[in-house]
Parts: structure tokens; sequence; C-alpha cells
């Protein structure tokens, strides 16, 4: 486990990393990394250089305003996981987070370089997508925003630029009548998500469901959003009948397999993770 | 046992380990962590294809790299004139052996298969020049399934080996087997494929060479069970060197289970390397190629059948394996599927007749040998899931069933119709005992009630024997062993009365420094606080063969009771004379000699150590100093045995199987520290659980290992296990000085069976009649759903 030769940088700021991404084409952001280097020592990858931003004091932080939370880069999943504010705003994230790997990794890992790496069986990217995070990203150019539904590319790719960094996740406030979860079941080896489901819904006055999302993570090769499930769940009294009818329909297009679990075996856990998590999320509204 | 009146009850305490706080605390020193001035350092380039012609190999920018000492090739070793060699040790009648180079000479037949060499300055180079070595390959067709390898047309591992058949084995009798069957009320059949598995050792192996071509001496550090055994081959097969100039020293081991008994080519690499170089070279395996290049475990399919009357007892067993050997015959593997596995085909039943057929199967993978429990838990999984079948189809309950066919407690010695003598046992008390701890009779209610809930409740017994700790040292080598099975120990008293023990066992991780001394203690009476144990170099304890199959208690502790002995003998002597008292009017109490009827006058045994070593006022005839050297043959081998009960519920929604309870119910004779002993237990179910429910080596059709890393290959977690119940039979065994029996391998034996039960009992609603191992939840969904 020797990774190969690279040069190592430690910027302050946000600037001066874009600045040495842009001026070393063959570097790699370095965050908690707990993606990153395995690969480097399994030889799979072999950056050049390393941009270690993990003492950037701009990418660190939870804050909360106008109905949003921002989230740093590079605050950890452990951060992420015990926030009293994200177990209010979004429970779905706090609860994805604090499902990731172990102790170690929670305690390293980032919810940045989690999203950035875009692994389809990590847990951030499902919850991300449903409950409508918005990705801040700064590049040469300067910074722009783009949704979760537009981040996620495919198998491990994002809409970040080479010279892009991800700064921060804004993540909407739950209002009252909405509730938020992330079940999940893992890889017994990798502790990965086999399928991992995030749900959020919003319950009107009556009770009845005026707003749905259901997003997995683990089965198709990027996070993907159960659409009609969730539109077909709109307007109904969100029984545990009425869910599972609903998630009863679901079709993941691509779905994948591996030797451990076939795609037609996810598809079915898929049916009753999301069910589950609904249902909690249901609960929560 | 010897030193029972000392009434020190340090034998049998749950005394807390001593190795731990080094452990535990970083402050052990493993292989890797020795340093040696002007060290090299070594890696070995692995073929990528699972069978492949070597057509060339250029290593001409590798060697040009700054800081490579020089890059070898199969040629280079074979040019030094050594013997390169990696035998195998156990031989069965008319085995196809293959030569088996150091390095793959024009052929690779497995992922991982060492083409080339490369010794450096520094590990980064090492690793930077694999990447610089061009091998030109005519990749060939691979095959990883033993059965499949039999069939014609399958690609050959070895041209010598038509079918890929390394052995075709048999043992019991075919016709009146066969007769059984003709005759039987009841059959059971079953298909059965028991999972390869690739060994997790927490620390991979090591070995750090110092080679001084000066003296001609080599000491090789080295992650080894067995130093004597590594020296024994490193001199004979490998290296050539002379063995008295060959020293193996087994620093602190972090686990093995097995992995580190064989002999395999990367330490000899080192050795050699050392050799070529005249500098201390070291080589430490990366966790990749712990899973390229450890031998690995179990792959076999086989077919099995249990004929029973009418009143389901059992008239027969027939069993045809095919058992993977991989690319290479590795140290101990013949004996694995032979005559670690068909011996045991009786189980803890009075069967009749039995018939059991092997055939040894060369494939393209990495090479299969022992690993915790090495032949017993395959055979105890055939015997265990026959006897579930058998129950279900006779329509008897799984416990009445075993308690029908049990060996009776009367009926020691039994000898069972594949070789083994039991030399005794209480099957039946054990089985009652958790039958009663788990509560089975109102399980059966319970589990009713949850099925009208849609809740998928199942119980699995797994009533196993194993026969560990093998001799006597004549009759291994009639089946084929190229070595003893004794064990040697020295017990050495020094002038102040602290007692060194050496060993010939070399533990990793069992707790021998604590239980060998608690054995001393109690036979000598000395504290035990002054007692030190000494394992693990060739160059310090007399020939020993090592610590593997359970047997380091029953052997190695049995040698050093008995050296123990040998010592208050002596020392006896000593104290008579000094006492001037006849011998035979002596006690020995607490480590003290006293003439009886007078405790006040007694004579201790750091007295008579001091005076055996000033060697001023000694009896006639007796030499100085206070020391016992004992090579300990046991009469036969130890057979513990017990009952394991799984619980599990299975949710029919995911197929998920949650194991609830696991109850071992264990009789290991006599116990000389129960904590360790439930450690073991512990440990052992664990890795059976993992078996059973997570862990498989995966080769793809072209035998790519496909499950090559730990976010693969599925090692148990804490959490994915329930705290486990354990308790005890004791049955002392009758041969052996101290009453015990093995316990390292018993988890690893009893618990697929118990795991695999409860979950086709469990899913009984549905018809399902057997799941393969691993048995995870999409194999469940689909056992549910179609």
């Amino acid at each position: 486990m020797y990774p190969s030769k690279f040069d190592y940088h430690r910027p302050s700021s946000v600037q001066e990393a874009v600045q040495i991404l842009s001026s070393n084409p063959d570097a790699k952001i370095l965050a908690g990394g707990h993606s990153l280097i395995p690969v480097m020592k399994l030889r799979l990858a072999a950056p050049a250089a390393l941009v270690d931003i993990g003492r950037i004091d701009a990418l660190q932080g939870i804050s909360r305003s106008n109905g949003s939370l921002r989230i740093g880069a590079c605050v950890t999943y452990h951060e992420i996981a015990n926030s009293a504010d994200v177990q209010a705003a979004a429970p779905a994230l706090a609860e994805a987070a604090g499902q990731i790997g172990d102790r170690q990794v929670r305690y390293r890992g980032t919810i940045g370089g989690n999203l950035s790496h875009a692994d389809p069986a990590s847990d951030l990217p499902a919850a991300a997508l449903a409950l409508g995070a918005t990705l801040h990203v700064t590049g040469p150019g300067g910074s722009r925003s783009v949704s979760a539904s537009d981040f996620f590319v495919d198998l491990m790719m994002t809409a970040l630029q080479p010279d892009e960094i991800l700064t921060g996740v804004e993540v909407p406030v739950a209002q009252s009548g909405t509730g938020s979860a992330y079940v999940k079941w893992e890889h017994p080896a990798s502790g990965y998500a086999l399928c991992g489901a995030a749900a959020v819904v919003t319950r009107g006055a009556s009770g009845s469901c005026t707003g749905a999302s259901l997003c997995f993570n683990g089965v198709s090769s990027t996070a993907v959003a159960a659409t009609a499930v969730a539109a077909s769940l709109v307007g109904s009294d969100l029984s545990d009948a009425t869910i599972e009818s609903a998630v009863g329909d679901l079709s993941i297009p691509d779905a994948t397999g591996d030797m451990f679990a076939s795609a037609g075996y996810r598809q079915e856990l898929a049916k009753v993770m999301g069910a589950r998590a609904l249902s909690t999320a249901r609960d929560r509204a | 046992m010897a030193g029972e009146s000392n009434g020190a009850g340090v034998f049998g305490s749950s005394i807390r380990r001593r190795e731990d706080p080094e452990l535990i605390t970083g402050r052990a020193k493993y292989t890797d962590d020795l340093q040696l001035p002007n060290t090299a350092y070594c890696t070995i380039l692995r073929s990528d294809y699972a069978h492949a012609k070597i057509n060339s190999i250029d290593a001409s920018e590798a060697e040009a790299l700054d800081g490579v000492i020089a890059v070898y090739t199969a040629s280079d070793i074979a040019d030094s004139g050594v013997p390169g060699g990696i035998p195998v040790g156990w031989l069965l009648p008319d085995m196809k052996i293959p030569e088996h180079f150091m390095l793959a000479k024009d052929t690779t037949r497995y992922v991982g298969d060492g083409v080339a060499i490369v010794v450096a300055e520094d590990q980064y180079t090492a690793h930077d020049a694999l990447d610089l070595i061009y091998v030109d390959y005519d990749p060939r067709d691979g095959i990883a399934d033993p059965k499949k390898a039999t069939e014609s047309g399958a690609p050959l591992v070895h041209d010598e080996a038509p079918n890929n058949i390394a052995f075709d084995w048999e043992i019991g009798d075919k016709e009146m087997t066969d007769a059984a069957f003709a005759n039987a009320a009841h059959v059971a059949s079953l298909d059965i494929v028991n999972n390869r598995l690739i060994p997790n050792a927490m620390e991979p192996r090591a070995a750090l060479a110092d080679y001084n071509n000066i003296t001609g001496e080599l000491t090789l550090y080295m992650t080894t069970q067995n130093p004597h055994i590594h020296r024994l081959l490193m001199s004979l097969a490998s290296l050539g060197l002379p063995e008295h100039k060959i020293r193996v020293i087994a620093p602190e081991v972090g686990g093995g289970f097995g992995s580190k008994i064989h002999h395999y080519a990367d330490e000899a690499i080192a050795a050699w390397a050392s050799m070529q170089t005249g500098r201390p070279v070291k080589w430490t395996a990366t966790r990749t190629e712990t899973y390229l290049t450890d031998a690995h475990g179990r792959d076999h399919v086989t077919h099995a059948e249990m004929a029973m009357d009418e009143n389901g007892r059992f008239t027969g067993l027939r069993v045809d394996t095919y058992a993977a050997m991989g690319a290479y015959l590795s140290t101990f593997a013949p004996a694995v599927p032979t005559y670690l596995y068909g011996t045991l085909m009786s189980g803890e039943y009075d069967l009749p007749a039995i018939y059991c057929h092997v055939y040894g199967v060369f494939t393209h993978t990495v090479p299969v040998d022992a690993y915790r429990g090495a032949g017993r838990p395959e055979a105890t999984f055939v015997v265990e899931r026959i006897v579930d079948e058998a129950a279900r189809v006779s329509g008897i309950d799984p416990a009445e069933i075993r308690r029908r066919n049990f060996v009776a407690p009367d009926n020691f010695p039994y000898q069972t119709q594949v070789a083994l003598a039991y030399d005794s046992g209480n099957y039946e008390g054990a089985l009652d005992k958790a039958l009663a701890e788990i509560g089975y009779d109102d399980f059966r209610s319970e589990q009713a009630a949850a099925r009208e809930q849609g809740k998928y409740l199942g119980i699995g017994l797994s009533t196993y024997i194993e026969a560990c700790g093998l001799a006597p040292s004549a009759v291994v080598g009639s089946l084929g062993a190229q070595a003893g099975q004794w064990e040697s120990a020295v017990v050495r008293v020094h002038a102040t009365g602290k007692v060194t023990v050496y060993s010939g066992c070399s533990g990793h991780g069992q707790g021998h420094e604590t239980t060998f001394a608690q054995i001393v203690a109690s036979a000598l009476g000395v504290p035990y606080e002054d007692i030190d144990v000494i394992e693990g170099d060739s160059g310090v304890m007399p020939h020993g063969w090592g610590t593997y199959g359970s047997r380091s208690a029953a052997t190695g502790g049995s040698a050093i009771a008995s050296a123990a002995e040998k010592v208050v003998d002596k020392a006896r002597t000593i104290a008579a004379h000094l006492l001037e008292a006849a011998e035979e009017d002596l006690e020995f109490e607490n480590g003290n000699f006293f003439v009886k009827g007078s405790p006040d006058q007694t004579q201790s045994l750091p007295d008579v150590a001091l005076q055996a070593y000033l060697a001023h006022n000694l009896p006639k005839g007796i030499e100085p100093a206070l020391e016992a050297t004992s090579f300990y043959d046991p009469e036969n081998f130890v057979f513990p045995f017990g009952t394991h009960i799984a619980v599990v519920e299975v949710c029919a929604d995911t197929g998920h199987v949650e194991l609830q309870r696991y109850l071992a119910v264990d009789d290991v004779g006599n116990v000389i520290n129960p904590m360790i002993v439930d450690g073991q237990v512990h440990g052992g179910i664990a890795q059976g659980v993992g078996q059973s429910l997570y862990e498989t080596a995966v080769y793809d059709e072209g035998a790519n290992l496909l499950s090559g890393t730990m976010l693969d290959y599925a090692v148990p977690k804490a959490h994915f296990l329930p705290s486990f119940e354990t308790d005890r039979t004791v049955t002392p065994c009758p041969h052996n000085p101290l009453g015990v029996k093995g316990v390292g391998e018993a988890g690893t034996i009893a618990s697929p069976a118990a795991v695999v039960n409860a979950v086709v009992d469990a899913l009984s609603p549905f018809g399902v009649a057997h799941i393969d191992m691993p048995v995870t939840s999409e194999k469940v969904w689909n056992a549910i759903n179609n």
C-alpha cells in the first residue's frame, strides 16, 4: 500500500486552492482523504499533486439563516450527524451522515468530498437530492450554484470542472409539516449502501400529502430520484397501504448489480427501503 | 495432573492475559516493526492472469530506476544453485506433485503467482519499480470451479495432472454403504458448496531476512505459526542452507488462522534476496497481496446422502467431494480434505456404514490449505446439514433424530467406520444442556405463533465433534505427513526459583504466555508471576512443530506438564537429600517439600533450586542445575465436542437474516483458563458465522479473483453479531496428563451448520431444503419468492 510520488499543497484560502488547481491539471483535492487515499494506495489513482483544503477556514462550519442551512464543504460526517441544527432542519441528512462507514471514517470524511466524489453507493447524494440541496462552487471565473439534481452527472462524475472546488452545501430548513428520513441497507463488507433511500414528505393542513421526494443511493450509477412514485403520493393520505402500493410500482431504469447483489434484488430492496423511509418521513412531518 | 496438590488454584482460573497490555498499547513488536541497519526492501511482481505463458520479461527500466538494487526472475534463482522449491509436506498415494518453484518459470497459474522480484533501497522505490517491469504474457483459459475443472476439455493447470486431478482418495466401505442405501426406508440427499474463504489475519505476512555471508548464517524473522517447520523447509527445499545455519524467529505474530503455517515462496524470496545482496531484506505483504497469496480455505463441491431405517436410525452415509487444491499443492493441503475431513464423517453418530470419496483438484486459483478448522468445518457442515435434511424427510424433530443416533456415553472408546477411535464423550449431555438453556421446547410454539404474524423464526442445531491435536506421530506419518506431531518443552528453574518455560509451540494470539504459565504454576507450586514463557525461536528452543490444529494445549501443554513433572522429580531427590529423608516419605505441596507429618520443616522449590545451582551438596549421581526437557508424543487425537444452537429471524421483505441468539455448549475437557477458552469460542463462532452469512471468495469464469479487497469480502463486524452465550460440559481427555482437549477451532467447526440449519428451519414454510453459504439476503429473498 505505497502510493506513487505526488506533490503536496496546503492552501489557506479557496482562491489559493483554485489557483493551484488551475496550474496543476493532474492535481486532486484532498479533504478527508477517505476515498482518495485508499485508491492512491492501491495505485488505482496517481495524481501528480494533492491540494489539501482541510485547513481552509471558509470551508468549515454549519450555519442557519433565511430558511436554509449552510454546511461548509469540509464539515465532517460526525459534525453533521451530531449537529442539532442539521437534525432539526434536515433529519435525512443527519441520518445519512451518521450511517457512513465507522466512527473513524465519520471523524475524517467530509460532505464536500463525499458529494464531489459522487460514489453512487455513498449515503449523502440521495439525501442531498431528496432535500433539494444547492451546491456552491468556486472556480477561476468566480462562484456559481448548482442544484443537486444537476450536480450528479454519472458514475463518479459531477458538474464540477477540474479547477473548481465545492465550497458548501445549502439545504432548505424543513418547514412545519415536512419530515425527512434516510434508511439504508448496508453492504456487509464495504458498509456502503446496497440501497439507501432518502424521503421527504410535506403534509398539508388536512394531513394529505402536498409534496414528496424519494431518492436512492446504491441502485444505479448515480443517486436517482423516483419521481413517479413521489408524484403519485401527492394528494394521498400517506397511509402505510398507500405508500406500499406507490413503491410497488417503483422501477429504477439502469439499476446496477454486482457480485454481491443483483440489479433485480436491489430494485426489490429499494421498494422496501423506500417505503420505510417514506413512512418515517411521514411520521416526522 | 502433576502438582494438582499444590492448591494454588492457578490452573482453571480466568487470569487476565499477560500478553494484552503490550498488544493493546502498541508496544508489541511485529516483523515489520523490526529495523536492521542497511536493510533493503523487496517487492514481488505478480501475475495479473490466472493462466498465461510468459514469453519474455523486460526489467531494464526498473533496473535503471534510482534506488533499485536488483530485479530478479526465476532464472536468476535457478542459476544461483539453490533448490528453489516450495514443497508439499503431506503425501497421498499416487498424488500428482507438479513442480512449484519460488517464482513462475514460464507459466503463471493464478492471479498473484510471483513473476519477478525487486530489491530496492526503500519501500516506495520497490513498489514504483514493479510498474516498470514489462511482462509479455500469452494469456490462456483458466478455471476456478473444482468440479468443472475435472470435466473433459477444462483448461489444465498442470499438464501432468489429467482432468486436473491431484489425487483420488477414499475412506470407508463402499459396498457396505451401498447396501445400506439399497435397504433404506428414507434417504436424505443434498448438494452442498462449501464456500471458499480468504484468511484475514490482522497482520499481513512479512519477513525480514538477514544473511551473514561471512558466517553463512541466515536469521529469518517472519510471521510464522511454526518456526521449526519453516526452518526445515527453507533448508531442504528452498534455500539449501544447512539447517543449523538457519534461525527462524517469530516475533509477535498478529493472528494466522492457519495462513501462517504454510511455507510460501515470498518469505523464501526475501531470504534468497538477502543471500544475493548480502544485506538484510524485508518483505511485507500488502493487504492486496494477502488476498492474492495467503492460502485460502474450504472450496468444496459435495454431494451427500444419508440412508435411514423406518425409525430414523442412520444406516449409511455416502459423500462425494471435489476439493480445490488451487494452482499448487500447499504445505499440508492434501491432508485437509482427506484425513482431516473424511475421518470426521461419523460426527457424533453411531453410523454403521460410511463411504467418502474425494477428488483433490487443481484450479487456477490461490492454493488452498488449512484455515481455522481445516477439513473439520467442511465435514461438520456436511454431516450436520444432512442430519437436518434427514430429520426433514423423515419427519423427525432435529434434536430427536440426533439423540436417536448419538454414540451412547457407555459406548466409548468408539471405533468409527472412518479410522478414528473416539476416546470419550457424552454427546447427549451437551445436547440436553444446550436445549434447556435455549428453551427449545418453548421455541417451537413461539415459532408457530410468530409465523401467524408473518415473522419467520428458525432454530438450528450443530452437534459437532472434532479431532484435534493430531497424533501420535507414527500414525500421522503412516497417513502421509512429512512431519512429526509431538511437541517439546523445557522447564528451567533458575537459581532464585524463577522459571522460564520454552515451548516448541508458537502462539500468535492464543494466550500461551498466560495459560502455559498457569500449567507450570500449578505443577511447581511457584507463583504465576515468577514464570515466563518463551516461544517462537528455532535458535532457542528444542525442535517443535508449532501452533495449529488446536494442538497447543493438548500436545504442547502436555509436554510442559511432563517437563515440569521431571523437574519436580529431580527436586524431590535433592530435597530428600537436604531433609535427610527418603524420597518416598516426602510430600510436595504448594511448592514445598516436607516429610509426611512434619510440615514445619520444608525445602521450598527455590531453596532446592539454589542448592541445585550451587551444587555444593547434591546427592550422589545428581547433576547440577534444575531443568528438564520433554518431548511429548500423544497416544491419540483429542476429541472435543458439543452442541451449538443458532436462533435467527428472517425478514421476508428483504431476505435479511438476523442472528438473534447463539449458544455454544462445548466440551473441551479440563479448562486451563475459562476466559481464554470463552474468547476462543467467541472468535471461532464469529468466523463461522462469517462463513455462513457473509464471507466468500468469488472468482469469475476466467478465474480472476473478484473479491480482492475488504470492500468486497465481508468479514463480519461486531454489530452483525449478538452477544454469544457459552457454557461447557467437562469430559476430561483420558490420555493426556492435563485432561485437556483443543478449543481454538471448535467455534469455526460447529457454527456454519448451526446458522444454516436455523435459516432453513425458518424458511420451512416456503419448502426450502437448502441454501448454500454465504446465506446472503438476496439468496434468502430468492428462496422465498421463487
